[in-house]
């Protein structure tokens, strides 16, 4: 069991490609970290940097306390779980597991015992004799999430291990990592592309693009509190409305339309101003509302969402199915739903903090 | 397996297009291979004028040959270890290689050019470098108290025609080998190097294994090779001498039959070579395969 202290990390390529730029996140022991972002955002870089498959060529990577920059994975003390699993296909399912023991010198007895109990845990004692090709692809990423246990070691890394599975599976298997790693109480780092998998398993988010952090914090804060129109749009789906406003005083103009801010307004001046699809409601007759004009809608059972604009921009919201549909209706929001970026930078712009994000951080339940 | 099956409209057509090949193997395979079993069991005189069906006879002699069952022993040396030493070799090359990042493509192409070379050339290539009175080898073989002369020992003729034949075919094992070692999911390796195996345990217990498939090919077609590719490289360096010292079954069946102009013994050898190597290779598919992870 052990921390991972991560310090301005960076990895630059041969040909000068900064992957990875100046990262640092302070992971505690027994925390789960889940690094999410799009394609080439560096995530996956910077976990094989942890893990010792890729060398650092700036900052630190401290493992236990210990710097590890220049330690071979093997002596890391790591364990990692991989996008395809790779397991070794020569060998049975017994022998994936005692694999990392038996290069150890791990005696024989202990390592029975080992597996035995890892085996045990993830159900797959009745395979253990069979060859991966064998296997269904759950029971591969079991058998994988045991070659990792088997070893006890200070971290878990897992590589989009989810990603090759079908959306059934990768809830339930979601579900069982979450599971194993709140039992066991080992520090884990988890790369997905998947915001509702790093929503759903994450005690906080590391939210990548460009090699950069754009913020770090528990899932609903990162969620309620977006700190810039990348994470904004990124986490959550449907993907935050974003769209250009003018700040007149205390008021908000968008598009034709111009809806007062309840002395929420945080600045003047053109702002980008996000706004969550649920957090948008169909108007009442007697508030200030915006004209949407309706372009189709989609049905997701306990939700529709309509998708349209308000002048020239697009907006989705979450409406009841109960809501009749018409090709001209009326939107409103709560101003304190609103979030307020700045149209240069895109950074959230200071003193406009929903109430949501105020909340206390929930304790992870077991 | 999902390929593709193709439906003809017209009935003719496929054996239209298979025709080219068939008329091919039929009249440069099957018919000499007939041939050859036919006038196993018949004698003809030294001028063509007369055959006599013989049964049995010829196979009956050469059974009893001690010439013929020293080469067959002699071929059995040649062919272990001639396989042995280009796969070896090959794959060694190929581990090498595989490591390398950038001068990968440059030493692949270097490895491959004894490929290129013709056998004889590649026989007499060995032959000057090994040659007794001017070649480089013995010259240095001299200082560490080696006489070298395969012109009059035996054994050093057979060494000759093992690293000559070795040599060509290192190329060719080498290229499977490196693709083979390729095609190994890079992520394997990086999953064994965290389970703590350093890169001499990562090639025995990881690569090796998932080249069975490749080394069992290998190793069929090297011991073809041996058995019939490798009569130029005899017949330009040692001509099978001395006494018959490297008189492998493919060059008796050239030397009985052209030279010796014994058509019938020549024949039945060539029939008896062809089982021995249909033998081997049934039993590498029915002993071997089964030990191979595919």
């Amino acid at each position: 069991m052990a921390g991972i202290h991560i310090a301005e990390v960076s990895k630059v390529y041969a040909g000068g490609v900064k992957a990875v730029n100046s990262v640092s996140i302070d992971i505690t022991d027994g925390e789960f970290i889940v690094l999410v972002g799009p394609s080439g955002c560096g995530k996956s870089t910077l976990l094989r940097m942890v893990a010792g498959l890729e060398t650092i060529s700036g900052g630190q990577v401290k493992i236990a306390d210990r710097v590890v920059n220049n330690v071979e994975p093997a002596d890391r003390d790591i364990a990692m779980v991989f996008q395809n699993y790779a397991l070794y296909p020569h060998m049975t399912v017994y022998n994936n597991l005692a694999y990392g023991l038996k290069n150890r010198g791990t005696p024989k007895a202990e390592i029975d015992a080992r597996v035995t109990e890892a085996a045990r845990m993830l159900e797959i004692t009745q395979y253990l004799d069979r060859k991966p090709r064998a296997l269904s692809g759950g029971q591969r990423q079991r058998v994988a999430m045991g070659r990792a246990i088997v070893r006890k070691p200070a971290a878990f890394l897992f590589d989009e291990p989810l990603s090759n599975l079908d959306a059934k599976l990768r809830v339930s298997m979601r579900g069982e990592i979450k599971r194993l790693q709140r039992r066991l109480g080992t520090t884990s780092i988890y790369v997905t592309h998947d915001q509702l998998e790093a929503m759903t398993l994450a005690d906080r988010l590391v939210v990548l693009n460009g090699g950069r952090i754009e913020q770090i914090g528990a899932p609903l804060e990162v969620y309620h509190a977006p700190a810039s129109t990348f994470v904004a749009s990124f986490i959550g789906s449907p993907a935050m409305n974003l769209v250009k406003g003018e700040l007149h005083g205390d008021k908000l103009a968008i598009g034709p339309a111009m809806v007062g801010l309840n002395g929420f307004a945080p600045t003047s001046g053109t702002v980008t101003v996000g706004v969550r699809a649920e957090d948008i409601r169909i108007a009442r007759a007697d508030e200030e509302a915006l004209p949407f004009r309706l372009e189709y809608a989609e049905e997701l059972g306990a939700q529709r969402l309509i998708h349209g604009t308000v002048g020239d921009q697009q907006i989705t919201a979450a409406v009841s199915p109960e809501i009749e549909l018409a090709p001209d209706m009326q939107i409103a929001f709560d101003a304190s739903r609103l979030h307020f970026f700045s149209v240069d930078t895109g950074k959230r712009l200071p003193g406009n903090l929903p109430a949501e994000a105020k909340l206390a951080p929930i304790e992870p339940v077991v | 397996m999902d390929t593709k099956r193709t439906t003809f409209n017209n009935r003719l057509l496929p054996y239209l297009l298979l025709a080219p090949q068939l008329a091919i193997t039929l009249v440069f395979f099957i018919w000499p291979a007939a041939q050859a079993v036919k006038s196993s069991f018949e004698r003809e005189d030294p001028f063509g004028f007369s055959t006599v069906f013989v049964g049995f006879t010829h196979y009956q002699r050469l059974l009893a040959d001690p010439n013929y069952l020293d080469s067959l022993w002699r071929t059995a040396v040649f062919a272990v270890s001639v396989t042995v030493l280009a796969m070896v070799l090959g794959l060694a090359f190929a581990a090498a290689v595989d490591r390398l990042a950038r001068s990968a493509k440059f030493y692949t192409t270097l490895l491959v050019w004894p490929y290129a070379v013709a056998p004889v050339v590649a026989g007499v290539l060995w032959w000057f470098l090994f040659n007794t009175s001017t070649g480089l080898l013995p010259y240095f073989l001299e200082r560490f108290g080696i006489r070298w002369d395969h012109d009059l020992n035996g054994t050093h003729a057979m060494i000759l025609i093992i690293i000559a034949a070795a040599w060509k075919q290192i190329s060719y094992n080498f290229l499977f080998f490196l693709a083979g070692l390729q095609s190994v999911p890079q992520s394997l390796i990086e999953a064994a190097a965290i389970d703590g195996s350093g890169p001499v345990k990562r090639f025995f217990t990881i690569s090796l294994p998932l080249l069975s498939p490749t080394t069992f090919f290998l190793f069929i077609i090297n011991v073809n090779y041996t058995m019939f590719d490798t009569f130029p490289i005899v017949d330009a360096t040692t001509g099978g001498g001395p006494a018959q010292a490297t008189t492998t079954l493919v060059y008796k069946v050239y030397q009985d039959g052209y030279v010796g102009l014994n058509l019938g013994s020549s024949s039945a050898q060539s029939v008896l070579l062809m089982l021995i190597v249909m033998l081997l290779t049934f039993v590498q598919f029915r002993f071997v395969e089964r030990r191979v992870q595919y």
